[in-house]
């Protein structure tokens, strides 16, 4: 039973990758099937994250969403920022997850099928609800125009926006005061308290 | 590929973030899922960059997110330490001083 839902889970997960595979190819072409293969990567990632019960598990397969995430950056131009989400994010952010594993306990508990369907209608109604905002939010009509040839975001262009005085200079600095209290306090949070490393008292009589 | 597309995949990473956080009974898949839902938001920044306009702003923005990601993992992983010194224990479920 237990061997049939998790080989099912991953054939269909290879089922729709197939299928999103396709779709691309046969929509968009070279670019269609690389944005497939990327958000094929994103979409699987999280999936299998939230399928697995070993934390170790779960936060390998975040990084391959955190990856993907970085191949759509790449897509929409933006080669900067992806570089950046794969030096932040998987070099630093997924780290300190796996140092969490750490302080977690292997789960042997059996997978329920009523916990399966409580992730299933919360996804979808998540999924829904956004769609359904997102859909009366935006101005499709802007949106469909033809999109402009991919400007090169070069990191001089970014680092200008930084901090050329007409820009991004106040959120940037409030930025640093920002990781620098965070990581401050994360130093605070997380230091053992003086009384851990006291002696233990001396035993009765002695010297 | 058009908009609609990136932003049905960035809606789609946001359900599957809410579901993480929402299914699993671990601090741990709490903060997964909400860097999944992080990274939603960051994809339809720079999807709307791309195809809404010119200009940096998209883009900036993605940046800021990242590195509040980043000073929020910090934080988060030095609070779920406290925790689990405190109460032996990760599940958000046994968090429970102040119901007494």
């Amino acid at each position: 039973m237990a061997m049939g839902i998790e080989r099912g889970f991953y054939a269909l997960l290879g089922l729709a990758a197939l299928a999103g595979a396709g779709w691309g190819l046969s929509s968009g072409g070279v670019g269609g099937l690389l944005f497939a293969g990327f958000a094929a990567l994103t979409l699987g990632g999280a999936l299998v994250c939230i399928w697995e019960r070993s934390v170790v598990r779960s936060a390998f397969a975040l990084l391959a969403t955190f990856g993907g995430v970085a191949g759509l950056f790449l897509l929409l131009g933006a080669d900067f920022l992806a570089m950046a989400q794969i030096l932040i994010y998987v070099g630093g952010i997924l780290a300190l997850i796996l140092f969490g594993v750490m302080l977690s306990p292997p789960d042997p508990t059996e997978r329920k099928l009523s916990r399966v369907g409580l992730g299933l209608a919360a996804g979808g109604g998540a999924f829904a609800w956004v769609g359904a905002k997102v859909a009366a939010t935006v101005h499709w009509s802007q949106a469909a125009t033809p999109p402009p040839a991919p400007k090169l975001s070069h990191a001089r262009e970014i680092g200008v926006g930084f901090l050329a005085a007409d820009q991004y200079v106040v959120a940037f600095e409030l930025a640093a005061v920002v990781l620098t209290v965070a990581l401050v306090a994360a130093v605070y949070i997380a230091r053992r308290k003086v009384a851990d490393f006291e002696e233990p008292a001396e035993p009765e009589g002695g010297i | 590929m058009g908009v609609g597309a990136y932003v049905a995949v960035s809606a789609a990473l946001f359900a599957l973030g809410v579901v993480c956080i929402i299914a699993r009974r671990n601090i741990l898949y709490v903060l997964m899922g909400i860097e999944m839902i992080l990274n939603a938001a960051n994809i339809n920044f720079v999807a709307f960059n791309r195809f809404g306009g010119d200009g940096l702003d998209g883009r900036m923005f993605a940046i800021f997110t990242i590195i509040l990601a980043a000073a929020e993992a910090a934080v988060a992983l030095a609070i779920v330490l406290n925790v689990f010194h405190l109460f032996d224990s990760i599940k958000p479920s046994d968090v429970d001083l102040m119901r007494e």
